[in-house]
C-alpha cells in the first residue's frame, strides 16, 4: 500500500497522518483480508483504483475477482451484488459520484432495503453502497448531489456518514460487518482532511447509530453530520467571540438515528440547530428537528432551525460557494435562537444576548 | 414439452429440426437478422479504391473541420490548465467523429451529445464558448437548446438516448422529416438507458441514428471488460435494427455511413446503431491519469492512424493539399483559437441571483425567501 500508513508497521499506540482517503482504503483492505466473503465492485475501481483511488492496490493485492471492474451500469452493479449477496457474499459496491447512483436506485428500493423484510429474515443483504457524495470540489453538473433524504426515506437501509479521518475507517467497518445494508456517503471534500489516527485504535471503531459530541458547549447545539461538522467546529469558534458556547454534535448515523444523545445534547442547551448541504425542504434537517421538538419541547428556548443548502438543483461551481451552508449562515441561525436579549426592545439577538451561560435556564438536563 | 422447451428458432429462423413440432409462428424471428449485421471489419473508405470517388468539396469541407476541431481541442485543452475550465473531456483522436456528426444533419434535425461531444455541437454551429459554459462552471447548459438544435450536453452516461427516441418519435407523429443524432462512448453500451432506448426506437420505427464512439475505454475500463459481443454494432440486431460498423478515424467513411443512416431514418427506414472504431488519444479528462491503465506504445500506434493526417493523405494524394490551402486553413484554426482564448480569459458575469431564476416556472414561496436571504447576505458582503 503506497499510504501513509504502512501496512503492518503501525503499532497499536502510533498515530500517523493520514488521509480520510487513505482510512477508507485501508479500512477495505483489513476487511478483505479478514474476511474472504468481501468483494469490492464498481467502475474503475481495479487498475485505476476508483477516481477518487480508494480501492487503490485492492486488485493487485486481493485479485480482479476480489476487487472487478464491472461493466458501466450502476443498476446492473447493484442488481448483481443482491445475487451475491443471496449467495453468501458481502459486497461493497462503489458508486463513482452521488448523482451516478441513481440509475440503481430501483435496486436500492425496490430490493436491497426490503429483501430481509420480504422474506421474513431468510434473505439478509449485508452489502454496502459506498457513495462519495456532497458538493464544495467544484465539479460540473451531477458530481455534487447530496441525496440522503432519499436513503433516508427508504426503510430497511442504513445510511451513514463519516465526518473524520478514524470515522472513515471505523464506520466502513462497521458497515461491511453489518447483516443489514448500509448506504455510505462518503464527504468527498473531505477525501484530503488529514488528522493523526491509528486503525488499531479501538475508540476508531464506530458503532452503527450513536452519535458523537465533537464540542461540548452550554448555549446551543448544532447538530450536523459529514461536510458541514468542519464548518460547524468553525462556526462554534467563531460564536466564542459573540458570547455564545456552542456544542457540536457529529450524528455519523443517519438511520438509525441516535435520539438519546441528540436529545441528551439538547436537553442541556435548550436550543438547536440542524445543519446539513442537502436541500431544507423534505431534507434530512426536517426529521430532525421534529424528533426533537416531539422529545424535548419542554426543554426547548427557540424552535429548533435549519440550514440548509437552497432548494434548487445544486448549482453550477461557479456559484456552489452561495448555495453551500457556510460559517456566517450558521452564525445567523444561532443568533435567532430566540436570546433572552431579543425579548427586550434591542432585538438585534447578537451582543448582550450572548452571555454566558444564557442557553440555560436549569430546567435542561 | 413446456412453452420454455419449444426449440429455439435457428439464426436465419424458419424450419424446426427432426420430428420436432415447428414452433408456433410468433416465436419466429421476425426478421432475418442477416441483413441486420454489421461487416465484419469497419467500413473503410480512406486508402481504398472509393477514396477517389470523394467529393472534392466535401473532402475538404472535412479537412477544414478536422484541422478546426483539432485546434479547438488543444485550445480548451489548454484552458483547463490555466484553470480557465473546471474539466474538459477532449475529443482529440475522434474528431472525425465529431464533425462527422454535425455534418449530415440537415438545420432541423437535432443532435443529442455526451459531455465529450462539445466538438459536434460547435462544428453544429453553436458559439464555441457557450459550448464550454458546462465545462466552465457558470452554468450547467450554456446555449439556448432550440437555437442550433442541439440537446444539453448530457452528463450521466446514455440517459440522453431515450430523449432522443422521443424527440425523433414526437417529430413522426406530428408529421415532420427530422431525425435525432444520439452520441455516446462504448462503456455508456452498457447503461440499462440505452438499451431501453435502442429498443423504443426499433419499436416505433423512430428516426433515430444512434452513433457510438468506441474509443477503447471507459475512463480506465478497456472494451473487453464492458461487452462480450463480438462488437458494439451487433448489439443493434438483437433489437431489430441494422448495426454498421466503421473506422471512426475516417471522416469521408463516417459521413457516408452517418449520411445513409440519417436517410433512412428520415425515409421512414427506423432506427440505426453506427459503431465508430477510435481511439481517445488523451486522458478521460484533466483529472484522470492514462498511464495507468493503457501502455504508450498502444497510444503511437493509434498516433500513426490520426483522422486528421487520413485526409491530409488523400488530399496529397489528389494534389489538392497545396501549402497556401494548407496555411489557409492552419490560420482560420489559429483564429477561431484566438477568439476562443480571449473570450474564455474574461471572467464570466456571473449573478448569484440566477441560483433561483429557473427552478420553477413560477417561483415558491420559500425560494423567495430563500432568494431574498441570499441577496442580504450578499449586500452585506458588500458592505465589508
Ligand atoms: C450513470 C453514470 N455513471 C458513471 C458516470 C461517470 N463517468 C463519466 S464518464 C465515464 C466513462 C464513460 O466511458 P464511455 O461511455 O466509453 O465514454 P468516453 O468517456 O470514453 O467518451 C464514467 C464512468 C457517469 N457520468 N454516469
Amino acid at each position: 500500500m503506497s499510504t501513509a500508513v504502512a501496512a503492518g508497521g503501525t503499532t497499536a499506540t502510533e498515530r500517523r497522518p493520514a488521509t480520510m482517503a487513505q482510512a477508507l482504503t485501508r479500512a477495505l483492505r483489513d476487511a478483505m483480508a479478514e474476511d474472504p466473503a468481501v468483494h469490492v465492485m464498481g467502475e474503475d475501481v481495479g487498475r485505476l483504483g476508483g477516481v477518487f483511488r480508494i480501492t487503490d492496490g485492492l486488485a493487485e493485492e486481493f485479485g480482479e475477482d476480489r476487487c472487478s471492474d464491472t461493466p458501466l451500469a450502476e443498476a446492473g452493479i447493484l442488481g448483481t451484488a443482491v445475487g451475491m449477496a443471496m449467495y453468501g457474499l458481502r459486497p461493497v459496491v462503489e458508486m463513482q459520484f452521488d448523482a451516478f447512483a441513481y440509475p440503481a436506485f430501483e435496486q436500492l428500493v425496490s430490493h436491497v432495503a426490503r429483501m430481509r423484510n420480504r422474506t421474513r429474515g431468510a434473505l439478509p443483504m449485508p452489502l454496502t453502497i459506498r457513495i462519495p457524495y456532497g458538493g464544495g470540489i467544484g465539479g460540473v453538473e451531477h458530481h455534487s448531489d447530496s441525496s440522503e433524504a432519499y436513503y433516508m426515506a427508504t426503510p430497511g437501509l442504513q445510511v451513514l456518514a463519516p465526518a473524520t479521518v478514524a470515522d472513515a475507517y471505523g464506520m466502513l467497518r462497521a458497515a461491511i460487518a453489518s447483516d443489514d445494508p448500509v448506504v455510505f456517503l462518503e464527504p468527498k471534500r473531505l477525501y484530503w482532511s488529514k488528522a493523526d489516527w491509528s486503525p488499531e485504535d479501538p475508540a476508531a471503531v464506530a458503532p452503527i447509530g450513536r452519535a458523537e459530541v465533537r464540542r461540548t458547549g452550554s448555549s446551543a447545539t448544532l447538530i450536523t453530520y459529514g461536510p458541514s461538522l468542519p464548518v460547524c467546529l468553525e462556526a462554534a469558534e467563531a460564536a466564542r467571540e459573540e458570547g455564545w458556547d456552542l456544542e457540536v454534535l457529529d450524528l455519523r448515523s443517519l438511520v438509525p438515528f441516535d435520539d438519546e444523545t441528540v436529545c441528551a445534547s439538547v436537553r442541556r442547551t435548550g436550543r438547536a440547530v440542524v445543519v446539513h448541504e442537502s436541500t431544507g425542504f423534505g431534507g434530512p434537517g426536517g426529521e430532525i428537528a421534529a424528533r426533537i421538538t416531539e422529545r424535548c419541547f419542554h426543554h426547548l428556548e427557540a424552535p429548533v432551525l435549519r440550514v440548509a443548502g437552497f432548494d434548487i438543483p445544486y448549482p453550477p461551481p461557479m456559484l456552489e460557494r452561495h448555495h453551500l451552508p457556510g460559517v456566517d449562515r450558521v452564525l445567523d441561525a444561532v443568533a435567532r435562537l430566540q436570546w433572552e436579549s431579543d425579548w427586550t426592545e434591542d432585538g438585534t439577538g447578537r451582543g448582550a444576548g450572548g452571555t454566558e451561560g444564557s442557553g440555560r435556564d436549569g430546567r435542561g438536563a | 414439452m413446456t412453452v420454455l422447451e419449444q426449440p429455439g428458432s435457428s439464426r436465419h429462423g424458419s424450419t424446426a429440426t427432426g420430428d420436432r413440432p415447428a414452433p408456433p409462428p410468433a416465436w419466429r424471428p421476425r426478421v432475418d437478422p442477416g441483413p441486420l449485421l454489421p461487416d465484419e471489419e469497419p467500413y473503410r473508405v480512406l486508402g481504398t479504391e472509393a477514396a477517389g470517388k470523394v467529393d472534392i468539396a466535401l473532402l475538404k469541407r472535412l479537412y477544414e473541420q478536422l484541422v478546426s476541431g483539432r485546434r479547438y481541442n488543444t485550445q480548451a485543452t489548454a484552458l483547463t490548465r490555466q484553470g480557465r475550465l473546471a474539466v474538459y473531456p477532449s475529443s482529440t483522436g475522434q474528431e472525425a467523429c465529431e464533425v462527422a456528426a454535425a455534418l449530415v444533419l440537415e438545420e432541423r434535425d437535432w443532435l443529442f451529445p455526451s459531455y465529450r461531444d462539445t466538438l459536434a455541437a460547435v462544428a453544429r454551429g453553436l458559439d464555441p464558448v457557450q459550448a464550454l459554459t458546462l465545462l466552465r462552471g457558470d452554468w450547467h447548459t450554456g446555449y439556448d437548446p432550440h437555437e442550433h438544435r442541439v440537446a444539453p450536453l448530457c452528463t450521466p452516461l446514455a440517459t440522453q438516448l431515450p430523449h432522443a427516441v422521443g424527440l425523433a418519435h414526437a417529430a413522426r407523429l406530428k408529421g415532420d422529416d427530422v431525425v435525432a443524432l444520439a452520441m455516446v462512448g462504448d462503456g455508456g453500451t452498457s447503461e440499462g438507458d440505452f438499451h431501453e432506448a435502442l429498443n423504443f426506437a426499433a419499436v416505433w420505427q423512430a428516426p433515430v441514428v444512434f452513433l457510438v464512439q468506441n474509443n477503447g475505454f471507459a475512463i480506465s475500463v478497456p472494451l473487453a471488460k464492458q461487452t462480450a459481443a463480438p462488437s458494439l454494432a451487433h448489439k443493434a440486431v438483437g433489437y431489430g435494427m441494422p448495426g454498421r460498423l466503421v473506422d471512426g478515424n475516417d471522416a469521408p467513411a463516417l459521413h457516408e455511413v452517418l449520411g445513409e443512416a440519417v436517410a433512412r431514418a428520415r425515409h421512414g427506414g427506423g432506427p440505426t446503431l453506427v459503431e465508430a472504431v477510435t481511439y481517445r488519444m488523451e486522458a478521460h479528462t484533466n483529472a484522470d491519469d492514462a498511464t495507468r491503465y493503457r501502455s504508450d506504445a498502444e497510444v503511437e500506434a493509434w498516433r500513426g492512424h490520426d483522422p486528421v493526417a487520413l485526409v491530409e493523405r488523400e488530399l496529397a494524394a489528389r494534389d489538392l493539399l497545396t501549402s497556401a490551402y494548407v496555411s489557409a486553413t492552419k490560420d482560420a484554426a489559429e483564429e477561431m483559437a484566438g477568439a476562443l482564448r480571449e473570450r474564455m480569459n474574461a471572467d464570466p458575469a456571473l449573478d448569484p441571483m440566477d441560483l433561483f431564476a429557473h427552478v420553477y416556472a413560477a417561483p415558491t414561496g420559500q425560494l423567495r425567501e430563500q432568494s431574498d436571504l441570499l441577496r442580504a447576505e450578499i449586500e452585506a458582503e458588500g458592505e465589508h
